[in-house]
């Protein structure tokens, strides 16, 4: 399976890049880890005349920390993500996400920036995010914005990123001290996408839950913050009738696409079940 | 035709070049353009890790990466572990543990222990099994492979000028 022709660019700064783009248009593509783009070229599903490889562009690399934010350059891998102490220390569910995405082939080329600007549902990042209220940077012609990760998944796709824009940064606040953490995906094999996922930031307080996060990845169009679920949880006790009840209201947003990794009422049942999962690992990670 | 590009890039230590349209994958530069047919195209969809190669110190699956995104690139595939008519620890423990029997995912399994062996000289068989996830192998159930990579493991720790 070979892609279809197209003409290749690799610009070396991001002043290139955004210009590139705006030029060559519509019938360009940006190409970062290629493990979903390619893929997409060799089914046809994706036929860019014009290839703007982000590979050499330096200033989208890196990890750093910036007054109490997490700063990741879009072209930052999985594999960097997982060696980086920072990530470990800081911000523990990125790296517990991105230990459980794809394979570690996979993981050396894909991109923290080409998995959320791809906008697929069945990708790791995108919950992640929206559970760790990121910050997108996008650069384009018109220059720079941000945008919340809540609010930029807009369905199957499709994000808030103009064709002419790049995904830069991502910055993540990072959680206080004493946040548990947890990701707990269900998967058929090593490498597969989720038949759900629930990504948990949880503070207690004594007892008490003062705040829970809660997104679902492969639950729906786009992946999902879990807020009716989480308003339940917040001054209640994590026991079995709390778990049941923030369970049953992230169920109740569910719609997913059925499947061969299962139908609705599983993938459903399941994603239920990855949350009051993911709930009980945080719990056991949290500082009260 | 798209234009074609020059792309230049050491394989197994040697300096190469191949002129290619941007869409050719590294995996048919290797083979059809360069003679290294040691990488093997298993599924051609990045899930088996037959092609997997070695490209600036990253496993990469070979049927996942462009060619041009290659150039001024490190690669080694299997060709290039031994020294000198010598097998590498890792063939070499291959063999004598069993760990293949058709051979068809062998280069990827090797390519992947050697990096995986790069970045961590002494793996449980926990880690060896989450660094080898993938690479798919439909004869052997795996058992030896671990144990390959636990035997290599340990000749090089003894002797870390084979490396
Ligand atoms: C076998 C296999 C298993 C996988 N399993 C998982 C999994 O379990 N979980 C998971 O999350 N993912 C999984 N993936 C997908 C993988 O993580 C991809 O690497 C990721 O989705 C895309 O990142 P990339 O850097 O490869 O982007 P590319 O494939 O290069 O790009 C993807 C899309 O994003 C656009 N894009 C890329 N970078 C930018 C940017 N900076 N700004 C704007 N647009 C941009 C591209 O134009 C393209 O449309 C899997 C892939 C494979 C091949
Ligand atoms: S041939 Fe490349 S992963 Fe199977
Ligand atoms: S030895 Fe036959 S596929 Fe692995």
């Amino acid at each position: 399976m070979i892609p279809p022709s197209f003409d290749y660019h690799a610009p070396r700064s991001l002043g290139e890049a955004v210009s590139l783009l705006a030029s060559l248009g519509e019938e360009a593509k940006l190409l970062a880890g290629g493990h979903s783009l390619l893929p997409m070229m060799k089914l046809r599903f994706a036929q860019p005349a014009h290839l703007i490889d982000l590979g050499a562009i330096q200033d989208l690399r890196g990890i750093r920390e910036e007054s109490g934010t997490l700063v990741i350059g879009a072209m930052t891998t999985e594999a960097e993500l997982l060696g980086s102490a920072l990530v470990r220390s800081k911000v523990p569910l990125l790296a517990e996400g991105a230990s459980q995405i794809a394979d570690p082939q996979v993981r050396y080329k894909g991109t923290i920036g080409g998995d959320l600007s791809h906008g697929d549902p069945g990708n790791d990042h995108p919950a992640l995010m929206l559970a760790l209220d990121a910050q997108f940077v996008l650069t384009g012609p018109r220059g720079q914005r941000t945008a919340p990760a809540n609010g930029f998944f807009l369905g199957l796709y499709s994000t808030q990123l103009a064709p002419d824009e790049i995904l830069t940064q991502i910055r993540i606040p990072i959680p206080a001290a004493g946040t548990g953490w947890s990701y707990q995906k269900l998967k058929r094999k090593t490498g597969d996408f989720a038949t759900a996922a629930t990504a948990v930031l949880l503070r207690m307080k004594g007892t008490a839950v003062a705040q829970a996060a809660i997104a679902l990845t492969n639950a729906a169009p786009t992946a999902l913050r879990a807020t009716a679920a989480e308003r339940a949880l917040a001054g209640k006790a994590l026991d079995a009738a709390s778990l049941a009840e923030a369970a049953r209201l992230a169920m109740s947003i569910c719609q997913p696409a059925a499947d061969l990794r299962g139908d609705v009422a599983y993938k459903t049942a399941m994603c239920g079940e990855m949350t009051r999962r993911a709930l009980q690992a945080a719990r056991a990670r949290a500082g009260t | 035709m798209a234009k074609l590009h020059n792309v230049a890039f050491k394989l197994n230590g040697k300096a190469v070049a191949a002129e290619v349209e941007p869409r050719e994958l590294l995996i048919y530069t290797l083979r059809e353009r360069l003679g290294a047919t040691g990488a093997h195209i298993g599924c051609e969809t990045s899930h088996c890790g037959a092609c997997t190669v070695d490209c600036n110190g990253m496993s990469v699956k070979s049927c996942t990466v462009l060619t041009v995104q290659c150039a001024g690139a490190d690669v080694l595939t299997v060709e290039g572990l031994e020294r000198g008519g010598a097998l590498h620890a890792l063939q070499q423990a291959f063999h004598e543990e069993h760990g293949l029997q058709c051979g068809y995912c062998t280069p990827g399994m090797l390519m992947r222990a050697y990096r995986l062996l790069q970045e961590n000289p002494s793996p449980s068989e926990a880690e060896i099994r989450y660094g080898m996830a993938g690479n798919l192998c439909r004869c052997t159930g795996y058992q030896n492979i671990v144990k390959a990579v636990q035997s290599a493991a340990r000749k090089l720790a003894a002797k870390p000028a084979a490396a």
